[in-house]
């Protein structure tokens, strides 16, 4: 689960990182306000979900709050990468000296976190790992010991930061630290971080990304989700914890497994067909599960066929099976079905289907050809 | 001979009790792997499968009654991490973790402890381990798969069955399988079981079955190329998925925007490694 800015903002300074003063508002009046309380210049950000705000106009700077309130009147109608904005951060503008980059997140090769940063911070971090990545310094922390205060000296001393800013520097990257850790991030960035005209380091940029498969631990953290920045199905889909992300094509996929239902679109390309959605019901799906799949895959108007691939293992072919049929019942489609079972207690499925109308297959090349015939009519 | 489970495995379960467990643990017997106990916390002294299966309370106290070798795991996914932790302060030397959606965060945790303790895990989140007509140490579906010279690795669950299926269709066997999982941080990876069966003399044709993301098939390409005398064949799935969705600056610097399908055909082929179009295909390959 991604956070906005100002959610990732507002956990940093809860583990003692500093950040500049701010509100966040949903209206460009309410932006106005907050412009008056802050006095001075303000930045006006878009909260939206995506990379490359700035560089699509939506971060802008306002010199008083009646140019404020015009910025985010401009802001506030804009889309960014195809996603409305619907909410502005009105943030106290910052004189800035120098721009560091600063991040923990998960190194899955070394199977460690690890800890990032660089004097060369700034929006074209990329390309400074790109092209010089001796200016990124890299710290491995041990996930059983966490983060050392010696370590974060190092990180300190091997991007140049004066010595004057190390022991400021050293609370952050404990913090940061203590924010990736505990709220099971797999990303906790600052970019930038910055020394300030005044000589003070500032958190002005945040983005944080919270690890699906923890939040039975983190109720509160779920509650920031933001349902407005997902696909309706998305939500949907999550609910019943089932994987499906909508693609452009007009074959509805319905597989166990990642892997097996990235393969089926592979294979439905490989013999001409588009597939509509990656949809992953996972391991063990129970008949409910199944029709609610299902349900949201026939939301999808572009759908001309359906391609159901099971490979039984911890999934019971006849689960699926009941699934589809309570689906059928009660959603009545009337495009075609293509269902392939095999695995555990496929012959029992295969039975239950038996009367369903539907065409069966025995290979997945075979499954893969009937669908995109199907599709084409 | 094979690969990690044998006749002389001595299997616990971990979650006997629990709906999956026990489905599996029932498919494991009957399959003729020898399970020798399970552990429920709280339901010790029980017996499953009509009398021939002891619960015990605790890993600790399973491995003292039967003398396990290796422990399998269906618990939830928030018990995972404990339970890992628990067989391997057992002394369990190989552990086995079918159980989907553990944090990666957990997941670093157990996997350095592990790793000082010198245990083995394979998985999280995989389908286990099948040697056929010995040891079925999993969920892979016993009969979709018969004996023979193919070591068979995979990071995916039921794309690996579908590879198996389609061996068994062309009347080639499985030395071992071995479905190391997809998750971000795991036990067991590619490079492991390919050095394994490189030196298992009942295996001379590999299988590597990979997916997108991470940079393991193209560090197990390198390994192949340098070190590996026998013939591999694979297959990488998610070669049509949409590019994933950002994970802010930071997981491009990491894994350096690599890890797409076709820097990895391209990284297997340049090994000598032939490339499946569509999974039914790969058995072909190595005909």
């Amino acid at each position: 689960m991604k956070l906005h800015e100002y959610q990732s903002k507002l956990i940093f300074s809860r583990y003692g990182i500093p950040i500049p003063k701010g509100r966040v508002a949903a209206t460009a009046q309410e932006a106005r306000h907050i412009a008056e309380e802050l006095g001075g210049r303000v930045v006006i950000k878009s909260q939206v979900l995506v990379g490359g705000r700035g560089k699509a106009g939506g971060v802008k700077v306002a010199r008083d709050p009646q140019e404020a309130e015009q910025l985010a009147t401009q802001i506030l109608g804009m889309e960014i990468k195809g996603l409305p904005v619907r909410k502005v951060l009105v943030d106290e503008a910052a004189a800035i000296e120098t721009e560091i980059y600063f991040a923990v997140t998960n190194d899955r090769a070394a199977r460690k976190p690890v800890m990032m940063a660089s004097s060369a911070g700034g929006v074209d971090i990329e390309e400074v790992a790109a092209k010089t990545p001796e200016k990124i310094v890299k710290l491995h922390v041990d996930p059983l010991l966490g983060l050392r205060e010696y370590q974060a000296r190092d990180v300190a001393a091997a991007i140049d930061l004066p010595r004057d800013y190390w022991k400021d520097f050293i609370k952050i990257a404990m913090g940061l630290w203590n924010v990736y850790r505990e709220t099971d991030a797999t990303l906790a960035e600052i970019n930038p971080l910055v020394i300030t005209k005044d000589k003070r380091l500032v958190a002005l940029d945040g983005k944080m990304m919270i690890d699906d498969n923890a939040m039975f631990r983190h109720l509160d953290l779920a509650e920031m989700r933001d349902i407005d920045e997902e696909a309706p199905a998305e939500t949907e889909a999550r609910k019943y914890g089932l994987s499906y992300i909508k693609l452009d094509g007009d074959i509805g996929c319905m597989v166990n497994g990642a892997g097996l239902a990235m393969t089926s679109m592979d294979v439905i390309k490989l013999f001409g067909g588009e597939p509509a959605n990656f949809l992953d019901i996972g391991g063990g799906a129970g008949a409910d599960k199944v029709a609610a799949a299902m349900r949201i895959i026939l939301t999808d108007s572009h759908v001309k066929a359906v391609l159901f691939n099971i490979f039984g293992g911890i999934t019971r072919c006849d689960e699926v099976a009941r699934g589809i049929l309570v689906a059928m019942d009660e959603v009545k489609p009337k495009i075609p079905m293509v269902v392939r079972l095999v695995g555990t207690n496929a012959e029992d499925g295969r039975k239950l289907l038996e009367n369903a109308k539907m065409i069966t297959a025995e290979t997945l090349a075979d499954a893969a050809k009937k669908s995109v015939a199907a599709a084409k009519g | 001979m094979s690969i990690l489970v044998d006749r002389n495995t001595r299997l616990l379960v971990q979650g006997i009790t629990g709906n999956e467990g026990l489905f599996h643990t029932t498919q494991m017997f009957a399959y003729g792997t020898n399970v020798v106990g399970g552990v429920t916390p709280g339901k010790g002294g029980e017996w499953v499968l009509n009398g021939k299966i002891p619960v015990f309370d605790s890993v600790k106290l399973a491995v003292e009654a039967t003398e396990a070798n290796a422990s399998i795991i269906f618990v939830p996914a928030r018990f995972a991490p404990d339970a890992m932790f628990e067989a391997a302060d057992a002394g369990i030397p190989l552990i086995i973790c079918i159980t989907e959606g553990v944090a990666v965060q957990d997941m670093m945790r157990v996997r350095n402890y592990l790793d000082q303790k010198k245990v083995r895990l394979v998985g999280p989140n995989c389908p286990g381990l099948l040697t056929p007509g010995e040891a079925k140490v999993g969920i892979i579906p016993g009969d979709i798969a018969i004996l023979g010279n193919v070591g068979v690795v995979s990071r995916s669950g039921t794309l690996t069955y579908e590879v198996l299926y389609a061996m068994k269709n062309l009347g080639m066997g499985a030395s071992t399988c071995v479905g190391i999982g997809g998750d971000p941080v795991n036990g067991t990876n590619f490079i492991d079981v390919l050095e394994m069966f490189e030196h298992d003399p009942k295996t001379e044709k590999v299988i590597m079955i990979g997916e997108i993301g991470g940079t393991d098939e193209e560090k197990a390409a390198d390994y192949i190329a340098s070190k590996m005398t026998k013939p591999v064949a694979s297959f990488i799935a998610g070669q049509t998925a949409p590019p994933g969705k950002r994970m802010g600056h930071a997981g491009a610097i990491i894994e350096g925007g690599s890890g797409t399908a076709a820097d990895k055909v391209k990284a297997l082929e340049s090994a000598g490694v032939k490339v499946a179009k569509h999974p039914e295909e790969i058995p072909t390959l190595l005909k």
